[in-house]
């Protein structure tokens, strides 16, 4: 793969009805576009859901052409793109390590601290470590883990981001579109 | 708002007191929305509704069509023609996946279409049960809007939702899949008409700024072009746009979906676009300095290689869905939202302009054309008889003002070349997905979109098979359509490829016919076959005097070819005029 193409994260609001997460695929798939994380969740407004898509390309034009067709699904209420300049973004990841590995290796406090790693779950037979962070973070504990401790079970979320801007776009434009219909039932 | 204009049935849609099944509601929903005629094939999943139309025989008159793509092209015909939102009727399973080529192209097309289909009841979905189909699955992609009923208390709000989607902003195709226990259910009608959805913006709003750009590139354009599209008479702005044009005096030429906006005999008409386009607007293209797009999508057939297309132009395009703008040519000034609107709009700034010199830089051009390639085709005076032959003889026969419909190939390029156009939706023909097929049930849809007017559907030997089964809805309600054949006993389009770009190598494109005439004949269309030029315009007169359907069938030239041609991927200057002649 090339070495300049660009992460970029797609945030798209959605009514919450069934298959809009179908009707958004089709459209990475149509122009061969790989999804590289996915979250979906209930936003802040009520019914309205979130979703959170990353995908590497190589040309912005690309992503430019992208949001619009996104936006054009009638079940979408708006679709819009950054990268990561403008984000805040995170991700989670959870570490299900051998109880009597990490015993034997002795150094937990320096990995907790170093990584800040929180740990969840300590049983006889495992320790989970939970790792908040930027994809890079999350993979630095995770190789370290896998080659000094040994990994049992590993899981990564998908991003979930905010932009740094301080528009919040969704409420406004919604606001917008209810004004502007009330003013057009008004008229007639 | 640009909302397809719904007929005026009267219906109250006030709230019933006494519950009915899910198919009287939707039936009554129909007639609700303005529903006359709808194009249909019963089946298990979908009986309940046939059984409540049978009711109601004397408000909606339901055609029976002979298969079910014939359903969606003949509701894509009474669309394009009637401006009123075509709706098709079928059952699950196979009734919907034959209904899947007609949605496609109605989705290429902005066609505003609301197909019903049936489906297995709700407990069984996901089963694989007998003709169960994951039709909002398959369908999603094609439509504007997908949906699955499962309850009955839904039907009013989907149905409603449907008509203003399907007909709002650029108009689409919506799929609405009815779950058959939703169809037998009962509930209490009460039926609001939807006009606002929160996630659906159907006209982005004007940027003035952009406007005011616009005005200010053809206030100072010394060589502008405009390029018409569909979207002008989909916007209902065929006025608007005239007096635009007429305005700053610039001359236009029009998509293949765009054709009949304006009368073909405009002055500022310099014809058709694209692939087989004329030569003058396609070359002008790349010499113009301005170039106005207006609710056209800038179709690999029109522009051919984007590297070389109008690079030296500044780009006005007007358009209502804001995904186009930017899509495949690079704009410098985008004019979102209804040109019914935004042309007006725009014209406020407008100076008056001339633009008598450059419009005279096109003449040289079109005398080319016609010596080169049209006189040739419309006038041959020996040899077989010529499609472009036909195509004008029909027209003229008209009074250019019949309706044209068409399938796809090379009588498509003959057709759209050649008729002519004084009103607006006088053509039909499958532009974006180009759907062989689409011509004869397209035409009997067209034929109740229109009743009064004169359906001509150009079809040849290779597409007409491919729904000729629809003679039996043509015989089953004696629809009126003069079907023209322009028989060349071969796939024209594909051998002229051949000929041109694969060594003349002829793979598969031969076609051994069956006697035409006999087939319409059993079907009780009255026919005739002409080989000879002096019978052809006895045939035509007599076909356009015949009452009822009537086939015409025109042996052709066999390797007759389509000239202008842009080639595939080509630049509009590499436009080849044929039999050796040089721009």
């Amino acid at each position: 793969m090339s070495e300049n193409r660009t992460l970029y994260t797609i945030t798209v609001f959605s009514e919450n009805t069934v298959g809009v997460l179908n009707q958004i695929t089709t459209i990475f798939t149509r122009r061969q576009l790989n999804i590289e994380t996915l979250s979906v969740s209930p936003s802040a407004i009520k019914g309205i859901h979130k979703f959170t898509i990353t995908t590497f390309s190589e040309s912005e034009e690309v992503i430019k052409k992208l949001i619009p067709l996104i936006d054009k699904r009638v079940d979408i209420l708006k679709a819009y793109y950054n990268t990561n300049e403008d984000l805040v973004h995170q991700e989670l990841a959870l570490y299900k390590l051998s109880t009597e590995k990490v015993l034997e290796h002795g150094s937990i406090e320096y990995l907790v601290r170093k990584y800040n790693v929180r740990i969840l779950e300590v049983s006889k037979d495992c320790v989970v470590f939970l790792k908040a962070g930027h994809y890079e973070e999350t993979q630095g504990l995770f190789e370290e883990l896998a080659e000094s401790i040994g990994v049992l079970q590993f899981v990564r979320s998908g991003r979930i981001a905010i932009t740094k801007s301080k528009v919040e776009r969704l409420s406004d434009m919604l606001a917008k579109r209810e004004r502007d219909n009330q003013e057009m039932l008004e008229r007639f | 708002m640009n909302k397809v204009k719904q007929s005026s049935a009267v219906v109250s849609p006030a709230a019933e007191a006494e519950p009915i099944s899910g198919s009287e509601i939707l039936i009554r929903s129909l007639l609700a929305e303005g529903v006359e005629t709808i194009f249909g094939y019963p089946g298990g999943s979908i009986m309940p509704v046939f059984d409540a139309l049978y009711d109601h025989k004397d408000q909606i008159k339901h055609i029976l069509v002979r298969h079910e793509q014939g359903a969606v092209h003949a509701a894509q015909g009474y669309a394009r023609v009637s401006d009123k939102v075509g709706v098709a009727l079928v059952t699950s399973g196979p009734g919907a996946t034959n209904a899947v080529t007609g949605i496609t192209d109605a989705m290429m097309d902005s066609t505003p279409l609301v197909v019903i289909s049936g489906q297995v009841i709700s407990s069984l979905l996901g089963s694989d049960a007998f003709q169960e189909a994951d039709v909002i699955g398959i369908t999603q992609p094609i439509t504007k809007w997908a949906y699955q009923i499962r309850r009955v208390e839904d039907i009013p709000w989907a149905v409603s939702r449907a008509f203003h989607i399907a007909s709002s902003g650029r108009p689409g195709p919506v799929v609405l899949d009815l779950a058959k226990d939703a169809q037998v259910n009962k509930c209490i009608f009460d039926y609001q008409k939807t006009s606002f959805l929160r996630s659906y913006q159907p006209v982005p709003d004007m940027d003035e700024n952009q406007i005011r750009m616009a005005a200010e590139l053809i206030n100072d354009a010394r060589k502008p072009l405009a390029l018409v599209g569909q979207g002008v008479i989909l916007g209902h702005a065929e006025q608007e746009l005239i007096a635009f044009l007429e305005k700053a005096d610039i001359p236009f030429a029009s998509t293949i979906l765009g054709l009949s906006s304006v009368p073909t005999g405009h002055p500022l008409n310099c014809g058709m676009l694209g692939m087989h386009g004329n030569v003058a607007p396609n070359l002008k293209t790349n010499e113009c300095d301005v170039l106005i797009a207006i609710g056209m999508r800038f179709d690999d057939r029109v522009t051919g290689d984007l590297n070389t297309y109008a690079r030296q132009a500044k780009v006005i395009h007007f358009d209502i869905d804001p995904s186009e703008i930017d899509k495949n040519v690079k704009t410098t000034v985008k004019v979102v939202g209804d040109v019914k609107q935004t042309l007006p709009k725009v014209m406020e700034y407008m100076e008056k302009g001339s633009h008598r010199e450059w419009l005279a830089e096109f003449k040289p051009y079109d005398e080319k054309e016609y010596e080169c390639i049209i006189r040739n085709e419309l006038y041959p005076e020996s040899g077989p008889i010529k499609m472009g032959e036909v195509v004008n003889k029909v027209t003229e026969a008209t009074h250019n003002n019949a309706i044209c419909v068409t399938d796809v190939g090379q009588h498509q390029m003959m057709g759209t070349r050649y008729f002519k156009y004084t009103q607006s939706r006088s053509l039909v023909t499958s532009g974006g997905l180009g759907t062989m097929g689409f011509g004869l049930p397209a035409g009997i849809g067209a034929k109740y979109g229109a009743p009064d007017r004169t359906v001509c559907i150009f079809v040849g030997d290779g597409g007409l098979q491919m729904t000729i089964q629809e003679f039996g809805t043509i015989l089953e309600y004696g629809v009126d359509v003069k079907i023209i054949l322009l028989n060349n006993n071969y796939l024209g389009m594909v051998r002229q490829w051949q000929e041109l770009f694969f060594d003349e190598r002829y793979s598969e494109t031969h076609l051994k016919n069956p006697d035409f005439v006999k087939i319409a004949n059993a079907y009780n269309i009255s026919g005739r076959k002409v080989t000879k030029r002096e019978e052809l315009d006895g045939a035509i007169e007599e076909m356009l005097a015949h009452k009822g359907a009537y086939l015409l069938e025109v042996e052709v030239e066999a390797k007759g070819m389509v000239y202008p041609m842009i080639p595939s991927g080509g630049c509009v200057t590499d436009i080849m005029l044929g039999n050796g002649h040089k721009l």
